[in-house]
């Protein structure tokens, strides 16, 4: 990478962002119910922002300057909230044990015998199963499903139907990685809060940090038409399907070509995804600023999925979007996984290509 | 008996892996716990705990055996795939609940990981529907490959991160209940024994390699050749995914097992006192096997009369089995009565009734 005096001040994951980011990934706050991480952001971006208000679904909208004094507006977009479960149904009052849904995409088979946390206390308590010694071959290789586990609160009387849950997996740095659960998307977040911290000479920032994206995109919406931007920048993880191809099979190809994104390999950005096509103008900032710079990136694979700037981009006349995602393993699971060097990158890659965005890049035609 | 104690005995008791075959950390725990409460310690040849404690009678004395396995189940590395690791069981485990645990690898370092399920599209189409196969399944250690290879080889056991919850007021939540629990109880019932007088001889074992071949206490029942041999495992609790049938209600009384397993008259002595001790219990029927130590240990040598006394315990062989403490408490308390009490001429007192009286 080369050093030149634009490098020296830029971003920097120190213990200080690590710290934060451990806070985000910890507190409970499944889509519906974003309280938790959104006092968090509070507190942290409060010496930063001139203004900032919450809106009637829960976004938190967040200005550098009151007024704006610049001629381009760029909003940023990253959801506070995740996947999780509500308990529905009070099964047995005295043991505690509750039926929950599954709010968000959860592959239930990720669910049984894990420890989870509920409430705003975050009480804790299980998602037991039946003993292997009570079950056939053949019951085995059925997956459970939510209709048939329990979230056990071992009795103590701390849930209620209602409440919301998630899994109960610490934050951990391991090695170069981190695993937490609910990195998607808390790991935008905490870039969103630090991109905050800077100034940037052509353009005002107004951050939103949104509410019910894992549910369809909602607080986006809202937020996108309350700020009406004349672009968006959608900060997200996604999936990095980078694990060895279990197929020994000619018909198939040798290796796994369908990773959508890698660990290490640094930020992805989107060109096309199931809910936008990402600004070509704005990819193209960004592929020149990565470039210019030295910032390892990668193309996210164009197929499913979807970021807020599916909503965004649809708001008032039509706001031109892009999303940047730190690649992270295992998404919607107990424990997600990604490498600090691809957090890094990203948060330098957005923050220089910011210092470099002018109204110019929307002076071409598309 | 105080429950902070008990709470910290058996926090103590489930921290270390101890994995079948791989219980070093386990036996240094119980020998620590144990030292001060027995006379003699020492190791069976395949790693059993032997703890003995003299009895107060002329010898030759008769000796009584209390078992409860120190093993847990868990996992293995057994292969290495561009920094995944691939996985086989110790012991029994549904591939049900392995996607999303985490767990610790014990490799030339101790190394946190994740074990995952791959994305359909990286399965052959037979393990896309349904569960996904353990063969199927990687850990995740957050490593590259090269680290990975460093620290890790084949053959490292793979166990559940620790977790030690107390749930409510009499609940605990913890990997390696099964049989940690136990342990528990036979560590108080050493402790309730300090300062009192038995008859017999008592030998405590912790022993090994359980949940593969009962080879521990069938060993150490060889080497101690009691007259009589309690085993304290755990049985199904009453719970989600639990059949009422099998399973028992979690904190409202231990299990006295009846069956072939279990010498009649034997089961008979320890009903008699649970009654008299106002200790809750359940007759657990055991038709055949009682899945214990002990189905391996009452036919060593010439036979031995054996009891097997059962905690329920929820979710078993998955990282979040759950117990009740005042169970424990109340298996602790039978046992160490027992022991306490038993008469010098108890063995005359459960002949078969056919048996010609002298």
């Amino acid at each position: 990478m080369g050093r030149n005096t634009e490098i020296l001040n830029q971003p920097t994951i120190m213990p200080e962002q690590m710290r934060v980011l451990e806070k985000l990934c910890n507190a409970l706050a499944v889509s519906g119910n974003e309280t938790e991480a959104r006092r968090l952001v509070m507190d942290q971006i409060k010496p930063y922002v001139e203004e900032m208000r919450t809106d009637a679904l829960g976004n938190l909208l967040a200005f550098q300057k009151k007024e704006s004094r610049k001629t381009l507006r760029v909003m940023i977009a990253a959801h506070l909230d995740e996947v999780g479960f509500m308990l529905t149904s009070e099964e047995d009052r005295e043991e505690g044990i509750y039926r929950f849904e599954l709010v968000g995409g959860i592959d239930p088979r990720w669910l049984a015998g894990k420890p989870v946390q509920v409430g705003a206390e975050h009480a804790k308590g299980v998602i037991g199963c039946k003993a292997i010694h009570l079950t056939t071959a053949e019951e085995r290789r059925n997956p459970f499903t939510v209709d048939g586990l329990r979230v056990d609160m071992g009795g103590g009387g701390k849930a209620k139907v209602g409440d919301w849950g998630t899994f109960a997996t610490p934050f951990q740095k391991i090695g170069g990685s981190i695993r937490a659960k609910a990195l998607d998307d808390r790991i935008g977040v905490a870039t969103a809060i630090e991109l905050l911290k800077y100034e940037y000479p052509d353009l005002d920032l107004l951050v939103a940090f949104t509410v019910q994206e894992e549910v369809g995109l909602r607080g986006a919406k809202v937020a996108a038409h309350a700020l009406n931007p004349d672009l968006a920048i959608v900060l997200d993880c996604t999936p990095a399907y980078d694990l060895p191809l279990q197929i020994e099979d000619s018909f198939y190809p040798p290796e796994n070509e369908k990773y959508n994104t890698r660990l290490g390999h640094g930020p992805a950005i989107y060109l096309s995804d199931r809910a936008t096509i990402s600004d070509p103008r704005l990819v193209a900032h960004f592929v020149q600023t990565a470039e210019k710079l030295g910032i390892p990136y990668q193309f996210r694979q164009a197929g499913g999925g979807g970021t807020d700037a599916g909503a965004i981009h649809l708001q008032r006349a039509g706001i031109p979007s892009i999303s940047i995602s730190v690649p992270g393993r295992y998404l919607h699971t107990p424990a997600s996984l990604v490498r600090i060097a691809d957090w890094e990158n990203t948060l330098r890659l957005v923050y220089h290509s910011l210092q470099r965005l002018s109204a110019d890049v929307l002076q071409t035609e598309r | 008996m105080k429950t902070n104690h008990l709470s910290n005995l058996l926090k103590k008791l489930t921290s270390p892996p101890g994995l079948s075959g791989y219980e070093e950390s386990i036996a240094q725990e119980v020998e620590s716990l144990w030292k001060p409460l027995v006379d003699d310690l020492s190791r069976n040849r395949l790693g059993s705990v032997l703890g003995f404690r003299a009895g107060s009678a002329e010898a030759p004395r008769p000796r009584l055996m209390m078992v409860a396995h120190q093993d847990a189940i868990g996992l293995m590395v057994s292969g290495i795939k561009e920094g995944f690791l691939r996985l086989t069981e110790i012991g029994g485990v549904d591939q049900r609940i392995l996607p999303g645990q985490l767990v610790q690898v014990h490799g030339k370092r101790t190394l946190p990981a994740v074990i995952v399920q791959p994305p359909s599209f990286l399965l052959p189409p037979e393990a896309q529907e349904g569960s996904v196969p353990l063969s199927y399944l990687w850990a995740d250690t957050g490593l590259d490959e090269k680290e990975v290879r460093r620290w890790v080889q084949i053959g490292d056991p793979v166990s559940f991160s620790r977790n030690y919850l107390e749930l409510g007021a009499d609940y605990v939540c913890s990997p390696s209940l099964d049989n940690r629990a136990s342990l528990c109880a036979l560590t108080l019932c050493l402790q309730e024994l300090q300062g009192r007088k038995h008859a017999w001889d008592l030998w405590a074992v912790a022993s090994t390699q359980e949940e593969e071949t009962l080879g521990g206490a069938a060993t150490s029942a060889f080497q101690i050749q009691p007259h009589l041999a309690v085993v304290i495992d755990v049985t199904h609790a009453s719970g989600p995914g639990s059949p009422s049938h099998k399973a028992y209600p979690l904190g409202k009384g231990i299990t006295l097992g009846w069956g072939p397993t279990v010498h009649p008259r034997l089961y008979e002595a320890f009903k008699d006192l649970a009654e008299k001790l106002e200790i809750p219990y359940k007759m657990e029927a055991m038709p055949r096997y009682s899945g214990t130590d002990a189905d391996r240990l009452q036919t060593i040598a010439e036979g031995i009369p054996t009891m097997v006394i059962s905690l329920p315990l929820r979710y078993m062989h998955t990282p979040v089995e759950m117990v009740s403490k005042k169970d424990i408490q109340r298996a602790a308390r039978l046992l160490a009565e027992f022991a306490a009490t038993l008469d010098i001429d108890f063995m005359d007192k459960i002949q078969w009734d056919e048996t010609p009286k002298s």
